[in-house]
C-alpha cells in the first residue's frame, strides 16, 4: 500500500462510519458568544464539550492581561525557550506554578501535549521502563515512544495489576517511570493515588501525575488530585495544561526534584519549538490567580457536575464510574453514539463524540464536559434533551 | 524449547479462538489483523490475558513487529526465556 493509499483507506473508513454533510470531528464554530455559548452554522449552541471547567475564557482579568501583553510584547516570541523565547512572563509563570504547588521549581511548555512528551522523553530513555495506565492520554503514549524506553501498560486504575508488573521487572523497577492521571479524560474517573504512591514507594520507582483534567477541579486551591488526597509529597513530577481550567494554551511541570531544571537542556519538545506567545502567558498567569482563589467556581462546577450526572444516571444512561466535570455516556455501538450526538446537536447542544479505537474497550462515548459557567437551568435543559433522545436511541 | 513453543502456541490459539469467528482455522502463519480481524484494541486485551497466563510483561514497543500467530508465540517464548 502506498503512502497515499493509506490516507484513502482512512477516508473510506470515515465515510463508512460517519454521516455525510456533518463535520463530526472539527465542527466549524462561527462565532463564540461566551464561555458556554456559540454559533454553529445559523444555530446558537450550548457548549457542553469544551474543557473550560472554570469558564475563564472570557474572564475580564485574563482578557485585560492578554491585551496588555499583546500591546507591549507583540504577537509571538518567534523562538525557543532555549534561545530568544524566555521572556519575563514565561519565567514568572514558572515561579508562580512552583509557588502554587509549594514545589522547588517549575517549567512551562508550549502545550500540555508537549509537557508530557517533554517530561516522559526527558526522564526515561533506552533501557528504562515507562509503566502507564491503559487509558492514558495520547500525549503519554507518544511521550513514551519518543523516549525509546520500554513501554508497559497496566489495566486502567488497577493498582494490583500495576504492582504485578513492577514485581516482574525486578531491579529494573528502580529505573521505571510510572505515569497516571488525576482525572482520566475518557471516563472522567480519578486515579487511586494513595495506592499508586504506596506501590511506587515500595518499588523505588518515580511517579509522574498528569493533572490536565484535575487542575482547578480538585483540591481546596485547585492543585488537583495531589491536593484532594494530600499526597503531593508522594508524587515526583506533576504535569498539566493551560488549555482546560486556565482557558488558554500551554503546559507545565513542577517538582521538588532539583534535577527538573536539567530537562531544559535535553528535552526535545521543550527545545525545538517556539515558546508560548506573551498574550497566552499573560492570560494563563491571570487565570492561575483566579483558579487558586476560585473556591466558588469549584463549588458551582461540582454542583453542575453532580446535577447532570445524577439526572443521566436516573435516566438509565451508562456513565463513567464517578461524578465529575467529565461525564462520559458509554454506548455499545458507534451508531448509537452518533444518533445521540446528532440528536443533541439538533437540540443545540454540542458534546464530544469518541469512537473506537479511541474509546476504551471498543465502546463509543458521548462525552459531556461541564463548566462552572453553566447554570443549573442549563443542566436541567440538557437532562430534558437526554430524556427525550433516550426513547428513540434505545427503542 | 520446542515443547515450550508448542505449549505457548496452543494456549495462544485457545485465547485467539475466543476472539475469532468459529469457522476460522488458526495456524502459526495466520495473520492476526488481516485474517482474524484483531484490531489494536483487541490485540492489547489479548496481550494482557497472555501476560497473566505466562506471568510476563510484553512491552508495547515490540508488538509493532507482530503480524502472525507465530510472531506472537515467538515473542512470548523469547520474553519467557530472558526472564528465566
Amino acid at each position: 500500500m502506498s503512502l497515499l493509499d493509506k490516507l484513502d483507506a482512512v477516508a473510506a473508513a470515515r465515510k463508512a462510519l460517519l454521516p455525510e454533510g456533518i463535520d463530526v470531528f472539527g465542527m466549524p464554530i462561527e462565532e463564540v458568544y461566551s464561555a458556554t455559548e456559540a454559533r454553529v452554522g445559523d444555530r446558537r449552541i450550548l457548549f457542553l464539550g469544551t474543557n473550560n471547567y472554570l469558564g475563564l475564557t472570557f474572564a475580564p482579568e485574563c482578557l485585560k492581561a492578554a491585551h496588555e501583553a499583546l500591546d507591549k510584547e507583540g504577537t509571538g516570541t518567534t523562538g525557543s525557550r532555549m534561545a530568544n523565547g524566555s521572556y519575563s512572563g514565561h519565567r514568572a509563570l514558572e515561579r508562580e506554578f512552583a509557588e502554587f504547588y509549594h514545589c522547588h521549581s517549575g517549567i512551562v511548555f508550549t502545550t500540555g501535549y508537549q509537557a508530557n512528551l517533554a517530561m516522559i522523553s526527558g526522564l526515561a530513555g533506552a533501557g528504562d521502563v515507562v509503566l502507564i495506565d491503559g487509558d492514558s492520554h495520547a500525549s503519554i503514549y507518544d511521550g513514551c515512544r519518543l523516549s525509546g524506553a520500554e513501554i508497559i501498560r497496566f489495566r486502567h486504575n488497577d493498582v494490583a495489576d500495576m504492582e504485578k508488573r513492577l514485581r516482574r521487572l525486578g531491579e529494573r523497577s528502580k529505573s521505571t517511570l510510572i505515569v497516571a492521571e488525576g482525572i482520566y479524560s475518557m471516563l472522567g474517573d480519578q486515579a487511586p493515588l494513595a495506592e499508586i504512591v504506596r506501590v511506587k514507594n515500595a518499588y523505588n520507582s518515580i511517579l509522574l501525575l498528569d493533572e490536565a483534567h484535575s487542575l482547578g477541579v480538585l483540591g481546596k486551591t485547585g492543585q488537583g488530585l495531589v491536593e484532594e488526597t494530600g499526597l503531593i509529597d508522594g508524587v515526583d513530577f506533576i504535569t498539566g495544561t493551560f488549555s482546560k481550567s486556565l482557558g488558554s494554551i500551554g503546559g507545565y511541570c513542577v517538582s521538588n526534584h532539583p534535577q527538573l531544571d536539567q530537562l531544559r537542556y535535553i528535552s526535545r519538545p521543550y527545545i525545538f519549538t517556539a515558546s508560548p506567545s506573551p498574550a497566552t502567558i499573560a492570560s494563563a498567569r491571570a487565570a492561575l490567580r483566579l483558579l487558586r482563589d476560585g473556591t466558588e467556581l469549584r463549588r458551582q462546577l461540582w454542583q453542575n457536575s453532580r446535577q447532570l450526572y445524577a439526572r443521566l444516571d436516573a435516566l438509565g444512561y451508562q456513565l463513567g464510574p464517578q461524578p465529575g466535570p467529565v461525564i462520559a455516556n458509554i454506548l455499545d455501538s458507534p451508531q448509537q453514539a452518533l444518533m445521540l450526538w446528532k440528536g443533541l446537536l439538533d437540540h443545540g447542544i454540542y458534546v464530544n463524540l469518541i469512537l473506537p479505537p479511541a474509546a476504551p474497550e471498543g465502546k463509543a462515548l458521548v462525552r459531556c464536559s461541564v463548566s462552572a459557567a453553566h447554570t443549573s437551568e442549563q443542566m436541567d435543559h440538557v437532562g430534558n434533551v437526554f430524556a427525550e433522545l433516550r426513547k428513540s436511541i434505545f427503542q | 524449547m520446542t515443547t515450550d513453543y508448542n505449549n505457548i502456541l496452543s494456549r495462544l490459539c485457545f485465547h485467539l479462538k475466543q476472539l475469532a469467528s468459529p469457522d476460522v482455522v488458526i495456524v502459526p502463519e495466520t495473520d492476526l489483523i488481516n485474517e482474524l480481524a484483531i484490531d489494536s484494541v483487541k490485540l492489547l486485551s489479548l496481550v494482557m490475558e497472555i501476560e497473566d497466563e505466562f506471568d510476563i510483561s510484553v512491552p508495547l514497543n515490540v508488538l509493532a513487529d507482530v503480524q502472525t500467530v507465530h510472531d506472537l508465540a515467538n515473542l512470548i517464548q523469547h520474553i519467557k526465556s530472558t526472564k528465566q
